[in-house]
């Protein structure tokens, strides 16, 4: 499996996101340069139910025209599961649009135990990322 | 913001990331078209493949990509027949969307 370092403040950023707005699902993405992770940005989810998550499209166009700007790219895109698994529904494949990013899902599942799992999806094809918090040596 | 302006009849068009494939990895290409579905029409030909990612192939934009002329969502006005004139900028963004139910 390939690894990823995941600075370990961004996947507690992302879990306290998930926990704040759950029940609903949240949504952001993180930033990166040459391969790094760079900055969290947290993203309004327009999707007013709980099963579902849509970043407001308005928002995400002015910063993928900032981060074109500053020489960044989408490195990641998260969102959160209040109550499944840190596993892509069917859904999130069919609508993942990204190929170059990683998508990042936090299962709030198991109170008090939440998971943060990372995929690449490509045309429907899923292929788990090992998110660690270090580079390897 | 500072907006490029061009009079030469041409609009800039913002490519995101993921359909940078289709024009060489250029992030902005210039187009023409009396609105957005010509327009797209103009870089399909330079570009074969683009407009399939940004329309259904009766022409309307997909529902999970945005068309933005100026800063405006064009599903907010026109849709694919939203006007266009000589130098403004659109700009495409596929939606960040995913969920248990489906859309």
């Amino acid at each position: 499996m390939t690894a990823l370092r995941l600075p370990p403040e961004m996947r507690a950023e992302i879990v306290a996101h998930a926990l704040a707005d759950a029940p609903r699902e949240c949504c952001g993405l993180i930033a990166g340069k040459v391969g790094e992770a760079t900055r969290l940005h947290r993203l309004s989810n327009l999707e007013p139910g709980t099963d579902f998550y849509r970043v407001d499209d308005a928002e995400l166009y002015a910063l993928t025209r900032r981060l074109d700007a500053a020489g960044e790219d989408v490195w990641a895109i998260y969102h959160s599961h209040p109550t499944s698994p840190a596993e892509p529904s069917a859904s999130d494949i069919e609508l993942a649009a990204w190929p170059d990013a990683v998508y990042l899902i936090c299962s709030l599942a198991i109170p008090g135990n939440p998971a943060l799992r990372g995929f690449r999806i490509v045309d429907g094809t899923v292929t788990e990322v090992e998110l660690v918090a270090k580079s390897a040596v | 913001m500072g907006r490029a302006v061009a009079n030469d009849g041409t609009v800039a068009v913002l490519i995101p990331a993921p359909l940078r494939r289709y024009t060489g990895g250029e992030s902005t290409v210039r187009g023409t078209g009396a609105d957005v579905a010509a327009l797209l029409d103009d870089l399909d030909a330079r570009f074969p493949g683009l407009k399939g990612r940004v329309c259904e192939d009766d022409g309307a934009i997909r529902r999970f990509v945005n068309v933005f002329v100026n800063g405006e969502n064009a599903r907010t006005l026109d849709g694919a027949a939203t006007p266009l004139a000589s130098g403004d900028e659109v700009g495409i963004v596929p939606a960040m969307a995913g969920g248990l139910s489906s859309r």
